[in-house]
């Protein structure tokens, strides 16, 4: 009987892990364009998560103008059609204020930037939470679609032992699936991905080769944006939300990026899926206020053990 | 303390006298509840700010969690008066030490990291404590009463007194801040912000002064936020270790000014009250307007004056001429040669010396020797090896095998400002100044790091500058200096330690045959003193001027050595520079 729990328990954690881990990844690999592959450290990515959440809700529960498509379709279409809206804010944001602290503006300059660029993401942060506090309130709402409530179920598997496939996640984890490989091909294949990696590599000389180096900073970021903001809008099916719940996945999304390895978009989403797992074993065996503990304390081993990551190599030069 | 800084102090401590004075004569006539919390919390989040300059702004080193020795502060004071009814006169020096022994903790893993990594590392800190606590139940405790001994226990009747308290506590924090400025300690906390291995080659012990400063500022904080307990009577895990207790200090201290005492007193002054304010007025129909305010504050403030509101407003309207730094102290003749030197006697010994990169030996079984007084030239094509051969003496890199002796003491394994204070100075390929600072305590920073007194460092930094042609240059900022000037301010760096051995990594590249001759006429006047020199140059012409003899490597190897006007008609080494092609036709 006992071990029936167990093995129930674990099975439960593992598919939990796979799909709430993998929307992590699509998250964490937004935050990879941005921290990964143009070195800036953004506060604010929480935030822009936060954004996509409510973006979703406007056009799905809120403001109806998907309702046509049904309770079904609707909040994962939503979900998507928040990524243009969060790229526009994203790509405003670097245009006018993340561009003049980072970018071939601070090539060789005392800290390279980093100063500035945690300084105004910082204020970009505390400007969408408390802003968001005065525009959407302070209530927790959510993306309301019955397949939330809605399981398909494995087994029994071994005596009683069944599993719990939640329909909401079990979609949202296939739109990231499909996201993370569109952008991959994206990235490695078309032209424009090879001019956002160049530019990210060196930007002094991917300007000598005529790449329009603020520009593909700005679609990088803007991309990282709306990356994370589908993301968002997948969560807000299975969670309610308020204007700070950002904050909650910051760290989750730095764990992810810096345990993939800088600089790696695929090393990023497994970074992400590692520690949906985390979260979810230590579920079994944590008090629930511990769990949040527990994402914090393997986020310093890792940071201080393998700051290259788990899938990247060092790259540190005297 | 620093020579030269006293009359600076005396002005600084004048006016935060009168500064006191002036604030503590308004909060008598305040008589409003709100305001007098407001004239309380000011200097509380000011102290806060103070705290966080001592790391984040001296030293450069970010911190986004220094909620973490705030929340330590506040629940030692309360936590101790509940359990153990220990007033708060004595659990805020409780929990100052508590605030110093986290950050030693904190410290000791985290300055392994730089940079980014270490800016969020230290953001994870407070959250974990965050969860914890919350786990363990204390999500909201309050400070009970004691009325029957109420002083005692830090309870007034009179509001103001916290203010009055609060304002001691902030004087003694801008005290410390400004005895560090005008110390050592702060301007190695300078150097090591604008370029760490510089200072470290200098012989500063990085780490070391890091995590004083982390210290100092942990305990800091600690104090703000056990006295911020005391008033508010009402910690909860999110009111003292949350994200927005951290950003107040980060913000309060870019706002007014980074790395001066003064930057977060100005930006507390302003932005506290103006955010209360609005939190009071606007509060009820549009929450979170404090930290929409507090947003746009800092961000317009990067863009507008990146360096704070104390540094816009003193170029501005206080530019004064720039400091007469050309000291008056008399330029003292070199020091003897130490009394054991003999000319001629094996100053370094290099044997078997290798280092690999992966599969590419880099330096692969080199061995030579300097003499006491010798000038050694290291020549060889690009990639030979050479700066790496240096990274390995100097202790950058460390070593695969071999030995490197100096004067019989084992060089490799210890740290870079180990060996710098064995008496081996070094300059960089790249030039690595610290370009903010003026050129003499650029020097001076050489100095200290040697390890000498106040007094001394000046003389010998002085001296320095005197023997390399800079003495004039001494107040100008590092950072406008042409290349001929750095390159020689980089020399007079590492002559104020007063070394034994010089390591010269190229320091005639980029300069015109002029410079060239005039960098040369220095080295040669470094030799006549008796200075031992080792030198990488690509410029032949110079080489064969300066050096006494030449070591050639090639693929991580000697390939020649000897009189330069041997080594340069050897066959091998004009095989390794110009190809065997070149060698044929000659000889044809």
């Amino acid at each position: 009987m006992d071990l029936e729990i167990l093995i129930e328990n674990v099975l439960n954690a593992l598919t939990a892990g796979i799909t709430i881990g993998s929307i992590y990844g699509l998250m964490c690999i937004g935050l990879g364009l941005i921290f990964g592959i143009m070195r800036i450290v953004n506060f604010a990515q929480g935030d822009l998560l936060m954004l996509g959440m409510f973006a979703s809700f406007y056009l799905v529960t809120e403001g109806r103008i998907l309702s046509f498509l049904g309770p079904y379709w609707g909040p994962f279409v939503g979900a998507i059609c928040a990524a243009p809206l969060v790229f526009a804010g994203g790509a405003l944001l670097h245009r006018f204020l993340i561009s003049r602290v980072s970018g071939l503006r601070t090539v060789g300059s005392l800290d390279e930037g980093h100063f500035g660029q945690l300084i105004v993401t910082l204020g970009i942060s505390l400007i969408l939470q408390n802003g968001g506090q005065i525009l959407f309130g302070s209530t927790p709402v959510a993306v309301r679609t019955p397949l939330s409530a809605e399981a398909f179920l494995i087994g029994p598997v071994y005596g009683g032992a069944t599993v719990f496939l939640n329909k909401a996640k079990l979609i949202a984890f296939l739109v990231a699936i499909l996201v993370a490989i569109a952008l991959y091909l994206t990235l490695e294949y078309t032209r424009l991905g090879k001019a956002l990696r160049a530019a990210a590599d060196n930007p002094t000389a991917a300007t000598y080769m005529g790449i329009d180096v603020d520009k593909a900073y700005r679609i990088a970021f803007g991309l990282g944006s709306g990356i994370t903001a589908i993301a968002g809008g997948l969560m807000a099916t299975y969670i309610s939300f308020g204007p700070f719940v950002g904050f909650d996945y910051v760290i989750i999304m730095y764990s992810g990026v810096v345990l993939g390895g800088m600089g790696s978009i695929f090393g990023a989403f497994w970074g992400g899926v590692t520690v949906g797992f985390v979260q979810q074993f230590s579920a079994l065996i944590l008090p629930p206020q511990l769990q949040n503990a527990a994402i914090f304390v393997v986020f310093l081993m890792i940071v201080l053990l393998r700051p290259q990551g788990l899938f990247g190599r060092s790259a540190e030069r005297a | 303390m620093r020579q030269g800084s006293r009359p600076r102090l005396r002005r600084n401590l004048t006016a935060l006298a009168v500064l006191c004075a002036v604030y503590l004569t308004v909060t008598a006539f305040v008589t409003n509840s709100y305001y007098q919390l407001i004239l309380t919390l000011l200097p509380v989040w000011a102290l806060f700010g103070v705290s966080w300059n001592i790391l984040s702004g001296y030293g450069g080193q970010l911190s986004f969690g220094h909620a973490s020795f705030f929340g330590i502060g506040a629940y030692t004071v309360t936590l101790a008066v509940v359990y153990w009814s220990l007033s708060p006169w004595l659990g805020i020096p409780l929990g100052m030490v508590l605030g110093g022994l986290a950050a030693v903790a904190i410290g000791l893993p985290t300055f392994r990291l730089r940079g980014h990594y270490f800016a969020l590392s230290m953001l994870a800190y407070p959250l974990a404590i965050l969860y914890v606590l919350q786990y363990l139940g204390f999500q909201e405790v309050s400070i009970p009463m004691h009325r029957e001994n109420p002083v005692a226990f830090m309870e007034f009747g009179e509001p103001r007194v916290y203010t009055l308290i609060a304002v001691c506590l902030l004087v003694g924090g801008v005290a410390v801040s400004l005895l560090i400025e005008n110390s050592r300690f702060g301007l190695a906390l300078l150097a090591i912000r604008q370029n760490e291995l510089a200072a470290e080659a200098a012989g500063l012990n990085a780490r070391l002064w890091k995590m004083r400063s982390l210290v100092v500022s942990g305990m800091m904080a600690a104090v703000a936020g056990g006295f911020y307990a005391r008033v508010l009577l009402v910690v909860t895990p999110e009111s003292v270790f949350g994200m927005l207790v951290s950003a107040q200090a980060v913000v309060v201290t870019l706002f007014g000014g980074v790395a001066s005492a003064w930057g977060p007193v100005i930006g507390a002054a302003v932005l506290v009250p103006l955010a209360e304010t609005l939190q009071a007025e606007l509060g009820t129909y549009l929450p979170g307007i404090q930290g929409v305010v507090y947003g746009v504050a800092i961000i317009a403030i990067m863009l507008l004056s990146p360096d704070g509101l104390f540094w816009t407003i003193r170029d501005r309207w206080f530019r004064r001429k720039a400091p007469d730094l050309v000291p008056d102290v008399a330029v003292l003749p070199p020091p003897a040669r130490r009394a054991t030197a003999r000319a001629g006697a094996p100053l370094l010994e290099v044997e078997n010396l290798s280092r690999a990169f992966g599969g590419l030996k880099a330096v692969s079984e080199v061995g030579f020797s300097i003499a006491e007084g010798e000038i050694l030239g290291i020549i060889g094509p690009n990639g030979a090896g050479k700066t790496t051969l240096f990274n390995v003496l100097n202790g950058v890199l460390s070593a695969d095998q071999g030995s490197a002796e100096l004067a019989g003491q084992q060089m490799l394994g210890r740290k870079i400002f180990e060996v710098c204070r064995m008496g081996v100075g070094r300059t960089f390929q790249v030039v690595r100044s610290f370009p903010r600072l003026p050129v003499l305590d650029n020097v001076i920073v050489g100095a200290y790091g040697a390890g000498q007194s106040d007094r001394g460092a000046l003389e010998s930094a002085v001296r320095a500058l005197h023997q390399v042609g800079l003495l004039g240059d001494s107040g100008v900022a590092a950072g406008q200096l042409t290349n001929k000037r750095l390159r020689l301010m980089e020399l007079a760096r590492a002559l104020a330690g007063n070394p034994r051995l010089l390591l010269l990594d190229e320091t005639l590249a980029g300069l015109g045959r002029e410079e060239c001759d005039d960098v040369l006429t220095v080295l040669a006047r470094l030799r006549e003193q008796g200075m031992t020199i080792c030198i990488i140059e690509h410029t032949m012409h110079a080489m064969m001027r300066l050096a006494d003899r030449l070591v050639v490597l090639d693929h991580g190897r000697v390939l020649a050595e000897g009189r330069p006007q041997a080594v340069v008609e050897d066959h091998s080494v004009i095989e390794a520079y110009l190809g065997k092609k070149w060698l044929t036709r000659q000889d044809a």
